[in-house]
């Protein structure tokens, strides 16, 4: 049914009619409306779950860790430094392939502090083995978590899945969003069943000590299953589209590729405005396009190769930074053409970062940036005046 | 696409009234995206929320810097910026503040001073204007009708809080209409 909802109260319908038999999690801004409104539905009886308040969010994760290994669907939430305290227990989470899923209201890191969205937080879980969605609005992130739960529990994938979502931008937005019948979840989403789980009849011991002789596997078939749900992906989504009537983009979106000469690669709630500003230069003539990247981990190689690799001029727009090198995303394309043919000129930008807003204007002026030399990182929207003190910054 | 900025101090309702007017428009099968921009995150903290009304599809994410209209629910919020200077040309502006208050002027922008606080505290007893300054704004610009107002209170709130806060929506899109128009 279609609604006027805010973004946390959205994802909070879109978690209830998943219908997890545990949640925990620990407030964190701005994260905290999601697991506000789903107390509220366990208060109510609406939601029949067992929501467990904890003291952290290193217990939060552990106890969403205990409930999976006991065969029971979980769900957590997190932002920011709330992440970063969690990220022990999710690398644990995604070594045991515990299918858990969790959203990560996007959030810049401290210090200094910031409540506000950028997404260094989810970005400093890239590596733990966690599956990363990245949303631009409030309806993909309803479709991505109901598709979030399907993909975490695939007997063939188990591995965790984090929906990343703008804080604020998304979680405290209001827009008309679309909420699935019930009756059409349970069509999409079986109830899950785990082969192996604690169990008191039958006793197994999980994550236990494995040596140099045996580590090396778990990383290896972690990265095989994250080659493999590239093939899985694409097959859930026909099932979600079938049962819902909507299209879902699982691994990027293409915007007015064709014929492009310059694009931008971007990622969340950004996408709409980068969207928009293609659109007007279309309309003056411009051949420019836009793609939005959705899933991060597994990273869509071929796929992404195969849309881009006519583009000659591409800049990338990353609303985190890997300090000392440049943003995540830029080398991650910029991989992406290694020793391939007809190589685009690659730019790299940060932006947003502590939500610094991204305009229409500063867009155009990336789409400018592409015609001269190449820029490996760059910020954007950067107020040069408030760099002072003794160091000169150029 | 129309857009308002709501100019408020944490904790006067600027987040509400943009998510009742979003939900009015939506109720009348309008786009609508409504949403809040925080300065530091405490209470009496000048904040802004922020409403898109469009006839398409909204996509973009960046904060509204040119509206066609503004909602003031804090007048103190007048002293320190000027709120007029990048609003669209023949955009009007709906400021919450007493009958004895100074009339702020802008150059090509309607200026309706609305004693929202004082509506509110006769009905409720609290300064809490920003329902009644809803109310004046729809009488204004006709962006969305009273009822569809009345209907995403009822959508929000129960009981006595829809009660009073309907009626201060009314209050103040008849306090608009008598003298404005």
């Amino acid at each position: 049914m279609k609604d006027f909802l805010e973004g946390s109260h959205a994802v909070a319908h879109a978690v209830k009619i998943c219908k997890p038999g545990v949640i925990s999690a620990y407030p964190i801004t701005p994260q905290t409306h999601i697991v506000e409104n789903l107390a509220e539905f366990v208060a109510s009886g609406e939601l029949k779950t067992e929501f467990i308040n904890v003291e952290s969010e290193h217990s939060a994760a552990s106890v969403v860790l205990g409930s999976l290994a006991m065969g029971v669907r979980s769900y957590t939430a997190s932002s920011s430094q709330g992440l970063l305290l969690m990220e022990e227990v999710l690398y644990n989470i995604a070594g045991l392939r515990l299918p858990l899923v969790i959203t990560c209201a996007n959030r810049a890191v401290s210090a200094p502090l910031s409540i506000w969205n950028d997404q260094q937080d989810s970005e400093a879980l890239r590596d733990a083995g966690v599956i990363q969605l990245y949303v631009e609005n409030i309806q993909e992130a309803v479709d991505l978590h109901l598709f979030a739960f399907r993909l975490a529990e695939d007997p063939r994938v188990l591995l965790p899945v984090m929906v990343c979502m703008d804080g604020f931008v998304l979680t405290h937005a209001y827009e008309a969003v679309d909420i699935p019948e019930e009756s059409e979840v349970d069509s999409f989403l079986p109830p899950l069943e785990l082969r192996e789980k604690l169990d008191t009849e039958n006793p197994l011991s999980m994550g236990i000590v494995s040596d140099a002789r045996f580590y090396m596997e778990t990383r290896y078939a972690i990265q095989e299953t994250m080659k493999e749900a590239i093939v899985i992906m694409p097959e859930l989504k026909k099932d979600f589209i079938q049962i819902t009537g909507r299209n879902l983009n699982v691994f990027f979106e293409s915007y007015k590729l064709e014929e492009a000469q310059k694009v931008i690669i971007c990622r969340g709630s950004v996408s709409g405005t980068v969207k928009e500003v293609v659109d007007e230069m279309r309309d003056e003539g411009h051949k420019v396009g836009a793609l939005k990247l959705i899933s991060y981990r597994p990273f869509p190689t071929e796929e992404l190769y195969r849309a881009l690799k006519n583009i000659p001029l591409i800049g990338v727009l990353d609303r985190a930074i890997s300090l000392g090198s440049s943003g995540p995303m830029y080398t991650e394309f910029k991989a992406l053409f290694q020793g391939k043919e007809g190589t685009p000129k690659i730019s790299g930008f940060i932006g947003g970062l502590g939500q610094r807003d991204i305009t229409k204007k500063h867009v155009r002026e990336m789409f400018e940036k592409l015609d001269g030399e190449e820029i490996t990182c760059e910020f954007i929207n950067l107020n040069v005046e408030y760099l002072m003190g003794a160091r000169k910054y150029t | 696409m129309r857009q308002i900025s709501i100019h408020a101090r944490a904790g006067q309702g600027a987040i509400t009234i943009a998510s009742l007017l979003g939900t009015a428009a939506f109720l009348e099968g309008k786009q609508a995206l409504a949403f809040p921009h925080f300065g530091a995150a405490r209470m009496g903290a000048p904040m802004d929320s922020f409403v898109r009304i469009s006839e398409q599809e909204i996509r973009i994410r960046s904060q509204i810097y040119e509206p066609n209209y503004i909602l003031v629910v804090d007048d103190t919020l007048l002293r320190g910026y000027n709120f007029f200077q990048n609003m669209i040309p023949g955009g009007a502006s709906f400021i919450n503040l007493s009958e004895q208050g100074y009339l702020p002027e802008a150059e090509g922008i309607s200026v309706y001073c609305i004693p929202a606080d004082d509506i509110a505290e006769n009905l409720f007893g609290k300064r809490m204007g920003n329902t009644a300054l809803l109310g004046a704004f729809s009488a204004g610009t006709g962006e969305v009708s009273l009822d569809s107002l009345q209907k995403a209170i009822d959508k929000k709130f129960d009981g006595k809080i829809a009660d009073v806060n309907k009626k201060a929506i009314e209050e103040g899109y008849n306090y608009f209409k008598k003298k404005y128009t």
